[in-house]
C-alpha cells in the first residue's frame, strides 16, 4: 500500500515537472523570466560567457571539466581548513588529507560515500559550502550532460544548418547549468527543507544542545543533542539523487527523517527528478513512444527488484529466528518506519544512484542485499539524474547494435547509423566495470588487514564488493561495516569514484557527439524501430547479460551464497 | 505529453529569444577558437558557491527557523525549565520505573551513533540476540519466545526514539510495580505516547519513550 502510494506521488509529480524542465531546458520564454532572467544575465556577465552560443561536444565537455577541476580545488581547500574558518560552534578539526580528498570527489561525482560522521567531522561552514554546493550542482551536471546528448542523437541544435560532418550545436553548457540550478533545483530543494523541518528536522545556526538525562540511574551525565542547518541538506541530498547525509547513520536518525510522512515526502523525492527526465527527454525528442519505452524497461527492473527487496524484508533475520517471536527482520531498523518502508528506500536508493539510507543494509537479509547490489550494477533503473538515462542510452546503442548483427541490417537509432567508432567508445565503457569492481575487490580482498571488516564469510566478501560498486555506481550508500576511513580505502574509492563517474558522462557526449554529425536517413520498411515491446525485450536481455552475468561469480558468493547458507544452516 | 518538436523544424517553433541562439553560428567559430574554460569555471565555482552553499541554506534555515521553531531546535524536551532531551533521541533508561528504550550500538552517544552493521550470518548478531532475549524475558517474567523483536535488536541509528506497543505492554507490568501504581495507570502513560500509522498506513505503530517516561512521572512523581 505504501509502496504503491509512493510510486503513484513520484509518477504524479515527476510528469508535470519533466515538462516543466523540457520549457527550462529548451530554454522556452516562462512567466517565471521576470524573477530568473536577471539573476542569469548577472551570472552570464561575471562568467565573460554569451548563453546564445553553441558548443560542439569537445568544447562541452572541456566546460564540464573545468567547473569540475575548479570545484575540486575549492572544496578541497574549506574541507582541509575547515577548523580556521568560521561557522564552526562544535569546534570541529581539519579532515584529514585522504578523507578530505575522498570526500571532495565523493561529493563532486553525484555520489556522497561518506567516510566521515558529519555530525563530528565537519562545520556548518563545511557542510554548507563543500557538501550542500556539490550536491546541488553534480546532479545539475548530469542533467546538462544529458540533456546535451539529446540534441546531439537529433542532429544538434543546428540540425538545419550544417552539412554532415561538420560539427554540431549541443547547447551552451553554462547557461543549461545555470538554468537547471536555478530555476529547478533551488526553487524544490526550498520547498522541501520547509515540509521536512515542519516534521522535525532541524534548522539552526546554534551550536548543540547538551541535555540532562532523565534516568540518572543509567549514568549518562549529558546527552549532546546535535542540530544546525540540516534541513536544507537534507532536501537537496534526497533530491539530487546524493544521499551524504547530516549525521552519520544518514536518514535511519529520527533528527535527519523524524516521522513516516518525512520518510514518504523523502522517498518520493528519490526517484522524482530521475522520472522527470525521462518525462523531459519524450518532449526534447519529440517521441512520446520514447518515454514508454524507457519507462516500461526501467519500470519492470524496479518492479523486479524493489519486490525481491521488500518480500525479503518481510522475513525473520536468522539470528534472531527461533530466539524470539518470528518477526520481519528489524536489525539496523527504526520502528516508526518498519520492513516494508525501509526494504522500500533500500531498493529505490539503489536504483536511483542516491545512497541515503533509511536502515543500515549491512544488517538486511541476503535477498535483500542481492536486489541492491544488482541494482548498483545495472544503474540505470531511474538512475542517476541525468546519469541514469545516458546509461539507458547506452545499452539502446549496444542494444540496437546488437540486433542490427542478429537481424543482418545496419545498427542506427534515430536514423543514425552507429559505426566503429562508437561501437569502440561504448565497448570500453562496458568493459572497465567488471575490470574495476572485480580487480579491486579482489586486491582489497587478499590483503585480509587493509579491510577491516565487522563480518566475516561470505557477507565479507559482500561488504567489501558493495564498497566499490557504490562508487562506481556514484551511489553512495554502504554496508556500513567497514573501517572505512582509512588510506586505502579513501584512496582506493577515490579511484573509483572518477572512474565510475567521467567516462560515464563523456563517452555518451562523444558518441552523441559523432551521432549528431552524420546524415540522418530516412525511416524505411528495413529500419530497426527502437520504440517497440521487442525492441524493450531484447533491451531488458541485454542489461541483465551485461550488467549482471559478469559479475555472477562474485554474487553467487557474496549474498547468494549467504542467502544458502542460512536456508542450510549445515554448510556453514 | 508535449510532443511539439522544437529542434526539428527548420523554423524554430518559438519566436521568442532562445538561449541556444541562432542555429549555425557553431561551425565558424568552434574550431578556430575555442571559448576559454578557465576564467568561467573559476568563476562559476564562486558565483554557485555563494548560492547553493551560503544563500540557499541561509535563506531556508532562517525561514524553517522562523515558521517551525521547536522542530528547527531539535524537538527538545524539557522538564522543570531543564532541557532533558529530544523527543527524536533516545536516551538510556535502566532503573525499573522506566519504559526501556530499544537497544543502541553507540550506548545512546549522538557522536558516535552507529547501527550494529551485524549480517544476519554472523554469529555475533545471534550470540547478541539471545543474550539480549534471556535479559528482557527475566527482568519482565515471560518466555524469550515473547519478547518483541525490537527488543532485542539495534535501530538503524542506535538512538531510535520508540518502541513498539507491544515492546511497551511487555514492561508494564514491572513499571507499576517499582512505582506502586496500577498497571491501568501505566498504559495510561503509555497510550498518551503512542502513534499510530500515519494516515492509517505510512509507518507503524510507536510509542515515544521519553515521553512515556516523563508521563510516567508527571502522575506519580
Amino acid at each position: 500500500m505504501e509502496i504503491l502510494i509512493a510510486f503513484g506521488l513520484a509518477i504524479l509529480l515527476a510528469w508535470p515537472l519533466g515538462r516543466y524542465m523540457a520549457v527550462v531546458m529548451q530554454g522556452r520564454a516562462s512567466r517565471l523570466d521576470i524573477v530568473f532572467a536577471p539573476v542569469e544575465r548577472l551570472i552570464y556577465r561575471w562568467l565573460r560567457v554569451d548563453p546564445a552560443r553553441g558548443m560542439d561536444w569537445r568544447s562541452y565537455a572541456a566546460a564540464f571539466l573545468g567547473s569540475n577541476v575548479a570545484l575540486f580545488v575549492l572544496a578541497f581547500t574549506v574541507f582541509m581548513t575547515q577548523a580556521w574558518l568560521p561557522l564552526n560552534p562544535d569546534g570541529v578539526p581539519n579532515m584529514s588529507w585522504h578523507t578530505a580528498l575522498h570526500t571532495t570527489m565523493s561529493f563532486l561525482t553525484n555520489t556522497d560515500q561518506q567516510h566521515y560522521s558529519g555530525q563530528a567531522q565537519l562545520s556548518y561552514l563545511a557542510q554548507m559550502t563543500g557538501i550542500v554546493t556539490l550536491q546541488m550542482l553534480s546532479p545539475v551536471m548530469g542533467l546538462a550532460a544529458l540533456v546535451a546528448v539529446l540534441r546531439g542523437i537529433v542532429g544538434g541544435l543546428n540540425v538545419a544548418q550544417a552539412r554532415e560532418g561538420e560539427p554540431r550545436d549541443l547547447g551552451n553548457y553554462w547557461a543549461d547549468m545555470t538554468r537547471a540550478t536555478l530555476r529547478i533545483l533551488l526553487p524544490l530543494c526550498l520547498v522541501l527543507s520547509l515540509a521536512l523541518t515542519w516534521q522535525g528536522v532541524p534548522a539552526t545556526f546554534g551550536g548543540a544542545h547538551h541535555a540532562v538525562p532523565v534516568d540518572s540511574a543509567a549514568g549518562m551525565a549529558s546527552q549532546t543533542i546535535p542540530v544546525g542547518p540540516v534541513s536544507p541538506m537534507v532536501a537537496i541530498k534526497q533530491l539530487g539523487t546524493n544521499g551524504g547525509g547530516w549525521y552519520g547513520p544518514n536518514s535511519a536518525v529520527p533528527l535527519e527523517n523524524p516521522t513516516p510522512l518525512s520518510n514518504l515526502l523523502e522517498v518520493v523525492s528519490i526517484p522524482l527528478l530521475p522520472m522527470a527526465c525521462i518525462f523531459m527527454a519524450g518532449a526534447f525528442v519529440g517521441r512520446r513512444r520514447f518515454t514508454a519505452l524507457i519507462f516500461a524497461v526501467m519500470g519492470t527492473l524496479c518492479i523486479a527488484l524493489t519486490t525481491l527487496a521488500v518480500t525479503s524484508e518481510q522475513h525473520p533475520n536468522a539470528a534472531a529466528h527461533g530466539i524470539v517471536a518470528d518477526a520481519p527482520n528489524m536489525e539496523g531498523k527504526e520502528q516508526r518506519l518498519g520492513p516494508v518502508d525501509s526494504a522500500l528506500w533500500a531498493a529505490l536508493t539503489t536504483q536511483v544512484n542516491n545512497g541515503s539510507v533509511n536502515a543500515m543494509h549491512d544488517s538486511m537479509n541476503p535477498g535483500t542485499g542481492l536486489a541492491t547490489m544488482s541494482a548498483m550494477l545495472i544503474n540505470m533503473v531511474w538512475g542517476g539524474i541525468g546519469c541514469g538515462l545516458l546509461g539507458f542510452l547506452i545499452y539502446m546503442w549496444i542494444t540496437a547494435f546488437v540486433c542490427g548483427l542478429m537481424t543482418g541490417r545496419t545498427p542506427e537509432v534515430f536514423g543514425r547509423k552507429l559505426e566503429t567508432r562508437e561501437i569502440k567508445l561504448l565497448s570500453a565503457l562496458l568493459v572497465l566495470q567488471p575490470i574495476v569492481l572485480l580487480g579491486l575487490t579482489a586486491i582489497a580482498l587478499s590483503v585480509p588487514s587493509i579491510t577491516g571488516n565487522s563480518n566475516p564469510a561470505f557477507h565479507g566478501l559482500s561488504q567489501v564488493f558493495y564498497e566499490y560498486t557504490s562508487a562506481y555506481a556514484n551511489n553512495g550508500s554502504g554496508f556500513a561495516g567497514l573501517s572505512s576511513g582509512t588510506v586505502w580505502w579513501d584512496m582506493s574509492c577515490f579511484v573509483v569514484l572518477a572512474l565510475g563517474r567521467f567516462p560515464a558522462i563523456l563517452i555518451p557526449l562523444a558518441v552523441a557527439g559523432s551521432l549528431a554529425a552524420k546524415r540522418a536517413a530516412p525511416a524505411g520498411n528495413g529500419t530497426l524501430r527502437v520504440e517497440t515491446p521487442t525492441f524493450g525485450f531484447a533491451m531488458l536481455a541485454v542489461i541483465v547479460l551485461f550488467a549482471l552475468l559478469s559479475f555472477m561469480p562474485v554474487l553467487v558468493l557474496g549474498p547468494i551464497g549467504e542467502w544458502l547458507s542460512l536456508a542450510a544452516p549445515s554448510i556453514r | 505529453m508535449n510532443s511539439r518538436n522544437y529542434y526539428l523544424e527548420d523554423d524554430g517553433i518559438d519566436v521568442e529569444p532562445s538561449v541556444h541562439g541562432i542555429p549555425g553560428t557553431l561551425s565558424s567559430d568552434s574550431a578556430a577558437r575555442r571559448p576559454s574554460v578557465v576564467w568561467p569555471s573559476i568563476a562559476f565555482a564562486v558565483v554557485f558557491i555563494v548560492i547553493c552553499g551560503l544563500l540557499y541554506p541561509l535563506v531556508a534555515t532562517l525561514a524553517g527557523h522562523a515558521l517551525f521553531p521547536a522542530q528547527a531546535e531539535g524537538s527538545l524536551l524539557r522538564s522543570q525549565g531543564r532541557v532533558v532531551g529530544s523527543a527524536l533521541v533516545a536516551q538510556p533508561f535502566v532503573s525499573d520505573r522506566y519504559l526501556s528504550p530499544r537497544p543502541s550500538a553507540a550506548g545512546y552517544d549522538t557522536l558516535t551513533m552507529a547501527g550494529s552493521n551485524l549480517a544476519p550470518s554472523n554469529p555475533d548478531l545471534r550470540k547478541a540476540i539471545s543474550e539480549r532475549a534471556a535479559a528482557v524475558a527475566l527482568r519482565e517474567g515471560i518466555a524469550p519466545s515473547a519478547v518483541p523483536v525490537d527488543l532485542v535488536t539495534v535501530s538503524g541509528s542506535s538512538i531510535d526514539p520508540d518502541i513498539s506497543p507491544a515492546a511497551a505492554d511487555v514492561q508494564v507490568a514491572r513499571i507499576a510495580r517499582a512505582r506502586g501504581i496500577s498497571p491501568d495507570q501505566v498504559r495510561a502513560a503509555v497510550a498518551a505516547s503512542t502513534r499510530q500509522p500515519t494516515f492509517g498506513v505510512l509507518g507503524q505503530a510507536r510509542v515515544n519513550v521519553l515521553e512515556a517516561n516523563l508521563a510516567l512521572d508527571r502522575a506519580t512523581p
